[in-house]
Order: structure tokens, then C-alpha cells, then sequence
């Protein structure tokens, strides 16, 4: 039986395994010479984890009496997970050398990150849940942390430490309420327990426990750690804060609501709603005022976390197709933003004020277009591949009469266009002046370009998300 | 010739995608390049338009040239053109030429612009041509990216200002829209327009708030399309975006936003908000005929004031889009066939003024009405053209303007003789703004200094006039041409729009 259980969790445990001999050779051999190898390595192991549960994963199993699910939804979010982390870390690599933070830690970290999120979205009971979120949790607040000399930096990990152990602790809460009133942990359990009458109990540990994902989400009104952390870190550690966790945590939480509590739909579609909705609109409109460039992207993920927990509240099938697309969308999206904003640097420092963008399309016209695209994207104009995932939600809601949430997800959407365009607007009509330049590695470079194109040429079609959405959906839901 | 209409279609993108991709440069050669390659791939796409309009049969009332092709999410690649639609497409291929040749002396950016109008080219006749919702929406709203980057880009001082307005203005009223089609999408389970307007959707009053809409789900579709239609077309009181627009856009775009941007919004009604809402649409009448009265009358009088040449087309062109409106809502033969021709005139006359004006200010660099004065000492051609635009705009007989203006106003008679008497005091107030502009501008001595040495038109600037000169001309004195194109598709709409009211009135 164990070998069976650790075929199943194999692809973690080679992950795993990897991460801790790269940190054994690492150690020994001196400090941070090896870095640039270490990261190459890490990406490569993932991308390679990552095409493996691709192709190899076939229906749906668990491992180890339950704790940990592998199918097809598990896949999905992992497939995601891995590679925008993989991505991120060699968009990033230049970044980190060039302002003296490669440390080998920081790929070995990220991919001790990446097993705890695939934990997560493989999680089958209370406690496999929480040990996934806390080994991701953990390796984040000292990656946030990674500049030590710089005060920002420390001051966003130990914010995000404090405020995530707050979140985590809601979360026990939670789950222990739910243990209490279910009497059990594992989710297929108390799937049975809710179908025989839900005690107002469980609906209590129910909400703390969305509230504590919400905040790994940063929803509104969950949120307030987002732009300062976001700001604070580092900005690859940015980068990977706004992709890879926030599907994790995502994943997490359709996983919960649908393998947990199936059978009492509108009591947790209310709340997610609500999360909703309030993400949208606090995402809109607290950055219209914002100058700085990764603020501005904190309350963009704000209000695209807004966009997909719409299509969770809807509670159907669909829904969760539509935020797994809309999740894959949005990771893609600010993977190139980011590789944008890692290059930008003046006088050879890195500077993130939107006013220095003036007439950054006379500069560079083609990375300009490129953003362009982006902004576009992000604020969901179409033909953009973000208007599809705006479409998708927007249907998923609309198919469960939820009519209200997506006339008030629209309503946001042209708020939140502002921003957006206020960077195309100092790109392209600023006032002539010196501003920031753009310096990138041929990584970068392809990054922003590889994704500007894939904005525009998966209108034609999605190049497979599609089908690969509807059955993670059905596994989870069907 | 199966894929007809998506060569139109894309023609002028793939243009644009070789300027982006392929020229390099910015000296002299590669500006003439980027000019050339962008007359000549609207040239081609309007030599195929004529292609389109030789094979149309007018007769026959259902689509043409239909393609259809999966696309993603259920969704179809669906297109064809039917007798309402193939004219605005003759309308738009006809024009673009006229506009890259109207702005052949820019000089900034030049290449950028000439990507941007082919790329708006293409999504404007997209929207015309789409026969799938979210295929329509897409062209639809695309659109706003590269006018939001004409506006920006080229425009006058205030452009920032103006950009934003426009982006966001016409944004939200297509969101709006967009939860609309996805309840219709919900509702009739397919996007495909030609079954959707045959679909018939409730109207059953809905109970909501304590609230009773009439009308049920028909109302609040209708006017969630009415948000996205108004604001294009626009009507009053959503119109104020479109002065500023005007007025900062350079030439060319004023002469794309006047001519074909607005059409989108009278397309759209015609194609959606009458055929598939028509319950609805029977409620609100009453409304948009007020609407459009006091469109006509109060945008005339604010016309009459202005100072700013621009300013003064534009709102004349919100009070000529009142007469469409006007006419689209009476719903019987008369009033359709008049809003079409409206539209199609306006598409000739409001860009032809336009460049009237764009002419004057290439050589002047100002718009004030008060800076100019006794032109036709110094350029009689162009005093001959601006008359002959003026006349048009204001509905002379043996213009296009009178056959459109006298139609609307005979079907909005039929329908409501009190609006119909207020809309036709427009006809005079649109004669007195456009006589008393004409009047100062190019009457009376030249006194002014800076005049005396002013030059007359170029012959490229006469040979952008002629063929709009011809088509008001020819559409003025036998309309026919256009008639028996839409005639068949426009009766065929008023019988079922009749059809699908007269239970309901009862």
C-alpha cells in the first residue's frame, strides 16, 4: 500500500528531494557562487515536474487514507503553480544578481514554497490542508524578508509574517470548529456530515476558514497586507507573491467549498460573494491614486482575486472552469507585467514610479506595445485574452442568477480600467522628459513579448486551457 | 469566394501587422511607405466591398456571405451581411481611403498612425459584419483601443482629457452590454445573432425590490443595450463625450468618429435592440422619441453658439444622429429606410465637413470661427466645397441630407405628430448654425492678416473632396441606389416587429 501511496506523491517527492540535496551542495560548496546554477536547475526541475503531472497523471486517486488527492482539478492547479514559478524564478535571476541578492536560498525557498502549494491543492483533509499552507506560508515570509539590509524589505516580511500567522490562526480556528461540530477531518467526511443538517457550528468554521484563505488570497477586505508587502519585497519576490500562491490558495479554496461543504452550496456562495465583490471594487478604486507601479499591481491582484472568486460563488461546475481560467489567465498576465516592471531601472537603479514611464514608447516602442497589450489585457478589453476570462466569470455568474455580482464585476471593471490606462497614458501621451529605461536579459525580453503575443493570439483559441479547465472542473465538481 | 467578408475584414490588419512588424525607420522613405502601404490596403479592401456588393442579392432578406467557424467557449466565428449591414461596410471601405489620404501630411509618428487607423478599419467593419454576440462585442469595444490612441496621441491640448472620456465613457456603457449578452447567452443558450432575432425572450413582468418591470427580462436587456448604443451614437443626454472627443482628435479621426464610429450605435439598435427586444423597445418609444426632439433641438441651438468650428460639427452631427434615432424608433417602412439614409448620408456629409474644416486647419493651425473670414477672396474652390457641404448639411433638396432628414421626419409623423413638429424645427435651426458659420468664415472682406496669403486647396485635397461630392450628389438625386438594398431587409424587420408588438399593445 505505501508504495502505491508514494507513486501518487511522487512527482512532490522528487520535488522535494531535489530541493534538499541543492541545498546540502550548495551549503558545502561556499556561499552563493552557485547560484545562477541552483536557479537554472530549479526552474528546470519544475518545468520537468510539471510536464510530467501533465502527461502522466491520468483519473483520480488518494494517497495515504485520504490526505492527499491527485486528479484532475490537483493537476491543473499544479501544472499553473509550477510553471509560473519556474517562470519567475528565471525572469527574476537576472534581477538578482544584478542588485546583489542572489542568494542560493531564494530559488531553494520558492521551490520549498511550490511542494507546500501543491500540498495544498492536493489537500484531502483538515490536516494535510493546513501542514501544505504553512510549509508555503513559511518559506514565504523569510523569502520576503530576502534583503536583509534593506529596511522595506524586512519590514514586508515581518508584516506578512504577523498578518499570515493571524490568517493562519483564523484558519485553525476554523478547522477545529469544523472538527468539532463534523468529527472528522477529512473532507470526504464531512461532505457526508453537511448532507444530514449543517449545526450553526460548522457554518462558523466554515466562515473563519474563509476568512484565512482570503487573506492568502488578498481579498477584500482581507487585504490590507497586499500593497505594503507588495511594495516592501523585492520585486521578483512581488512577482511570485501576485502568481504561483495566489492559484495555490485559489485551488485551495474551491477544493474546501466543493470537497468539503458540496452540499450547502448558497451557504458558502453568499460569503464568497461578498469577498467578491468587495475585492473588486476596493482592487478598482483605493489604485487610482497609486504612483508606484507594484502598489498598483497589489490592488490590481486585489480586484482580479475580485474576478475569480465570482465564478467560485456561482457554485456550479462552470464556475470553477471559469476561475481556473481565469486564474491561468491572470498568472500569465503578470508574468509578463512583472518581467516588465523587473527591468525598469534609472541611472541603474530600479525604480517603480509610473510618472518615469513618460514617453516610454519613444524609447522603446516595441516593449511599449507590448505592455500596451498588457494593460489592455488586464483591464479586460477585448480582443485581449483577459477580456475571455472576464467572459467566462461573467457567464458562470449570470448561469447561477447571480445577475447583481456581475453587473457590479462590470461596474468595477471600467474603474479599474483607469489605472491601467493612466500607464498607457504616461507611455504613450506623457510629457517629454527623462524617464526610466528599460534593461532586460533575453529572458525577460522574450517573457514580456512571449506573453503580449499569447494575449492576442489566444483569441483564435485557447491553445487547450479549455479542455483541460472542463475536466478539472468535472473532477472536482461532476 | 467563401471568405469574402473576412478578407475585407482583415486586409487592412495584416497591412498594419507588416507595418509593425517589417518597416523600419523613420526618415522621408519609410513614412511615404507607411502611408502608401495604408492606402493601398484600403484601396484593396474596398475594390473586394465592391465585389460584395455585386454578389448581394437584395432580395433576398436572410444573410449573405455567411461563414461560419467553432471558435472557443461555444462561441462561433460567424459573419455575413444582410441589407442593413453591407452598406455600412460599403460605407466604411468607401471612406478609408479618403481618410489615409486626408492625413498624408502628418508627420509624427507616422507609421503608428497609419497601424492604428488599419487596425480600426478592420474592427470597425468586424462589428459590422459579426453575427456571433461576443464575435460582435469583440470588434465592438476593440475598437476603443486605437481611437483612444489617435485621440491621445495626435490630438489637440486638451487630448488627455479627451482620451480618458472617451475610453471610459463608451467602456462603461458596453460592460453594461457585455452582462446583457451573457444573460442572453444564459438565456437562449447560443450567441448566434440571426437565431437570436428570432428568439423571443420574456416579457413577463419581473418582481424585483417591490419593484414591477414591465416587460420583464426584455426591459432590462433593452436597456442595458440602450446604455452601450446611446452613449455611441450619442444621443442626448450621454453626447457630452463627443465634443471633446471631436474637437481634441486630429482630422482624421474626427472625420473615422463622425462618419462610421457613430453608425455603430444605429447599427446596433437595428440589429439588436429592434429585432430581438421588440416588446421592450415598443415601451420605451415614447421615451427616445422625446430624447431624440430634444437632441435635435437643444444640440442645434447649442451648435449655434459655439466658437469652435469643430465644436459646432460635432454637435450638429449629435442633432443629425437625433433624426436616426427618430427614425429607427417609429418602426414602419418610412422611418427605417430614412435613419439608414441618414446614417449613410452623415457618414459622407459629417466627414466631408470635417475636412473642411481639417483643410483651414492645416494651414492656420486654429478652429476659432473668428479667426478666419472672407476665405473666398483667397480660395474659391474650397468656398465652392464648403458651400456645397453646408447645403448638404443642412438638407438642401438634390442632397443626400434632404432625402434622409425628409423620409425620418415622414415616418416620425406618422407615429407622433408633436415629436415629429419639434424634430422638424430643427431642420431650420441646423440652417441657421450652418449658414451663420459659413457666413463668417468665408464671406466678408479679408481683413485679418494672417489670411492674405493663405493658399487654396491642393489638388490632393480635391481629389479627397470629389468622390464625396459625388456620392451626396448621386445618393440626393436618386436615392434609389440605397433603397433597393435595405428595402426588402427593412420590411421584412417592420413586419416582424410589428408581429412580435401587437399582442402586447393590446
Amino acid at each position: 500500500m505505501l508504495s502505491q501511496d508514494i507513486a501518487i506523491v511522487l512527482p512532490e517527492l522528487v520535488l522535494a528531494i531535489y530541493t534538499l540535496l541543492a541545498l546540502l551542495v550548495a551549503v558545502y560548496t561556499g556561499k552563493d557562487g552557485l547560484t545562477q546554477l541552483v536557479t537554472w536547475a530549479t526552474a528546470a526541475v519544475m518545468v520537468a515536474v510539471a510536464l510530467w503531472v501533465a502527461v502522466a497523471g491520468a483519473g483520480s486517486q488518494t494517497a495515504f487514507g485520504g490526505l492527499f488527492i491527485d486528479d484532475a482539478f490537483a493537476r491543473f492547479a499544479k501544472v499553473a503553480i509550477l510553471l509560473s514559478g519556474a517562470a519567475i524564478l528565471l525572469v527574476s535571476e537576472g534581477y538578482m544578481a544584478k542588485r546583489g541578492l542572489a542568494r542560493f536560498e531564494y530559488p531553494l525557498l520558492i521551490a520549498l514554497a511550490t511542494i507546500g502549494m501543491m500540498a495544498m491543492v492536493s489537500a484531502g483533509d483538515l490536516m494535510s490542508l493546513y501542514m501544505g499552507l504553512e510549509l508555503q506560508s513559511l518559506a514565504l515570509y523569510v523569502v520576503a524578508a530576502l534583503d536583509r539590509d534593506s529596511k522595506t524589505s524586512t519590514e514586508a516580511g515581518l508584516k506578512y509574517f504577523v498578518l499570515g500567522a493571524l490568517s493562519s490562526g483564523l484558519l485553525l480556528y476554523g478547522a477545529s470548529l469544523v472538527y468539532g461540530y463534523a468529527g472528522t477531518t477529512s473532507f470526504a467526511g464531512i461532505l457526508t456530515t453537511v448532507q444530514h443538517g449543517v449545526p450553526v457550528g460548522l457554518l462558523f468554521g466554515l466562515v473563519f476558514m474563509l476568512a484565512g484563505l482570503a487573506f492568502k488570497i488578498s481579498a477584500a477586505p482581507f487585504h490590507m497586507w497586499t500593497p505594503d508587502v507588495y511594495e516592501g519585497a523585492p520585486t521578483p519576490i512581488t512577482a511570485f507573491f501576485a502568481t504561483a500562491p495566489k492559484v495555490a490558495a485559489m485551488a485551495l479554496i474551491a477544493r474546501l467549498v466543493h470537497g468539503a461543504f458540496g452540499g450547502i452550496t448558497p451557504q458558502w456562495a453568499q460569503v464568497l460573494a461578498v469577498l467578491s465583490v468587495l475585492s473588486m471594487f476596493v482592487g478598482a478604486v483605493a489604485a487610482i491614486g497609486q504612483k508606484d507601479i507594484k502598489r498598483l499591481m497589489a490592488y490590481s491582484s486585489i480586484a482580479h482575486m475580485g474576478f475569480a472568486l465570482m465564478g467560485l460563488a456561482s457554485g456550479t461546475a462552470f464556475g470553477v472552469q471559469a476561475m481556473l481560467v481565469y486564474m491561468a489567465i491572470y498568472v500569465t498576465m503578470n508574468l509578463g507585467t512583472f518581467a516588465f516592471i523587473l527591468s525598469l531601472e534609472m541611472d541603474g537603479k530600479p525604480v517603480t514610479d509610473i510618472t518615469l514611464l513618460n514617453q516610454f514608447s519613444k524609447r522603446e516602442p516595441l516593449k511599449a506595445l507590448a505592455v500596451l497589450v498588457l494593460m489592455f489585457s488586464l483591464a479586460g478589453v477585448p480582443p485581449m485574452l483577459g477580456f475571455f476570462g472576464k467572459f467566462y466569470v461573467l457567464k458562470a455568474a449570470v448561469d447561477a442568477g447571480m445577475g447583481w455580482l456581475a453587473v457590479a464585476g462590470v461596474i468595477a471593471s471600467v474603474i479599474g480600467a483607469f489605472y491601467y490606462l493612466r500607464i498607457v497614458f504616461y507611455m504613450y501621451f506623457g510629457a517629454e522628459q527623462a524617464g526610466a529605461d528599460s534593461k532586460m536579459n533575453p529572458v525577460q525580453w522574450l517573457a514580456l513579448m512571449g506573453v503580449a503575443v499569447v494575449m492576442l493570439a489566444a483569441v483564435v483559441n485557447f491553445f487547450g486551457l479549455e479542455p483541460a479547465a472542463v475536466a478539472a472542473a468535472a473532477a472536482l465538481v461532476g | 469566394m467563401n471568405n469574402l467578408l473576412s478578407l475585407i475584414t482583415f486586409v487592412p490588419a495584416i497591412a498594419a501587422a507588416i507595418l509593425a512588424l517589417f518597416l523600419r525607420g523613420n526618415d522621408a522613405a519609410a513614412q511615404r511607405n507607411a502611408k502608401w502601404l495604408a492606402l493601398f490596403a484600403t484601396v484593396v479592401s474596398f475594390a473586394l466591398s465592391l465585389l460584395l456588393l455585386k454578389g448581394f442579392d437584395p432580395a433576398n432578406i436572410g444573410f449573405q456571405f455567411v461563414e461560419d467557424r467553432p471558435w472557443i467557449m461555444g462561441l462561433h466565428y460567424k459573419m455575413g451581411v444582410d441589407g442593413i449591414s453591407i452598406l455600412f461596410v460599403m460605407l466604411t471601405t468607401f471612406l478609408m481611403p479618403i481618410t489615409i489620404a486626408s492625413c498624408w501630411n502628418v508627420e509624427t509618428r507616422v507609421k503608428d498612425y497609419m497601424i492604428a487607423f488599419l487596425l480600426l478599419e478592420t474592427l470597425m467593419l468586424g462589428v459590422f459584419t459579426a453575427l456571433d454576440l461576443v464575435l460582435f462585442y469583440l470588434f465592438f469595444e476593440a475598437g476603443l483601443i486605437p481611437m483612444f490612441l489617435i485621440i491621445g496621441i495626435w490630438g489637440g491640448l486638451n487630448r488627455i482629457y479627451a482620451a480618458f472620456k472617451f475610453f471610459l465613457y463608451t467602456f462603461f456603457g458596453s460592460v453594461l452590454m457585455l452582462v446583457a449578452m451573457v444573460a442572453m447567452y444564459h438565456a437562449a443558450g447560443t450567441t448566434d445573432i440571426p437565431t437570436l432575432m428570432t428568439y423571443q425572450f420574456s416579457h413577463e413582468p419581473i418582481l424585483a425590490w417591490g419593484l414591477t418591470i414591465t416587460g420583464g427580462l426584455q426591459t432590462l436587456l433593452f436597456l442595458a443595450f440602450f446604455a452601450s448604443f446611446a452613449v455611441k451614437m450619442p444621443m442626448w443626454p450621454v453626447h457630452t463625450w463627443l465634443p471633446d472627443a471631436h474637437v481634441q482628435a486630429p482630422t482624421a479621426g474626427s472625420v473615422v468618429l463622425a462618419a462610421i464610429l457613430l453608425k455603430m450605435g444605429g447599427y446596433g439598435f437595428l440589429r439588436f435592440s429592434m429585432p430581438m427586444f421588440p416588446v421592450a423597445a415598443h415601451l420605451w418609444t415614447p421615451v427616445v422619441f422625446w430624447m431624440s426632439a430634444i437632441a435635435i433641438v437643444y444640440t442645434s441651438l447649442v451648435a449655434l453658439v459655439q466658437s469652435d468650428m469643430k465644436k459646432l460639427v460635432a454637435y450638429s452631427s449629435v442633432a443629425h444622429m437625433g433624426y436616426v434615432t427618430l427614425g429607427i424608433f417609429t418602426m414602419n417602412a418610412q422611418g427605417l429606410d430614412g435613419a439608414m439614409f441618414q446614417m449613410l448620408s452623415h457618414g459622407f456629409i459629417s466627414g466631408a465637413m470635417f475636412l473642411c474644416v481639417g483643410v483651414i486647419y492645416d494651414r492656420m493651425h486654429t478652429r476659432e470661427i473668428d479667426a478666419y473670414g472672407g476665405l473666398i477672396n483667397r480660395m474659391p474652390a474650397y468656398a465652392l466645397v464648403f458651400m456645397f457641404f453646408t447645403m448638404a448639411n443642412v438638407g438642401l433638396p438634390g442632397t443626400s441630407g434632404f432625402v434622409g432628414e425628409f423620409l425620418t421626419l415622414m415616418g416620425a409623423f406618422q407615429a407622433d405628430t408633436w415629436v415629429a413638429a419639434v424634430a422638424t424645427s430643427g431642420v431650420i435651426l441646423s440652417a441657421a448654425y450652418g449658414l451663420w458659420l459659413y457666413r463668417r468664415v468665408v464671406f466678408g472682406a479679408l481683413v485679418k492678416e494672417g489670411l492674405k496669403t493663405i493658399t487654396d486647396m491642393t489638388r490632393r485635397e480635391r481629389a479627397i473632396f470629389a468622390p464625396l461630392i459625388i456620392m451626396t450628389l448621386l445618393l440626393g438625386v436618386y436615392p434609389k441606389v440605397v433603397t433597393d438594398i435595405i428595402d426588402p431587409s427593412v420590411q421584412a424587420m417592420v413586419a416582424n416587429y410589428a408581429a412580435a408588438t401587437t399582442p402586447a399593445s393590446n
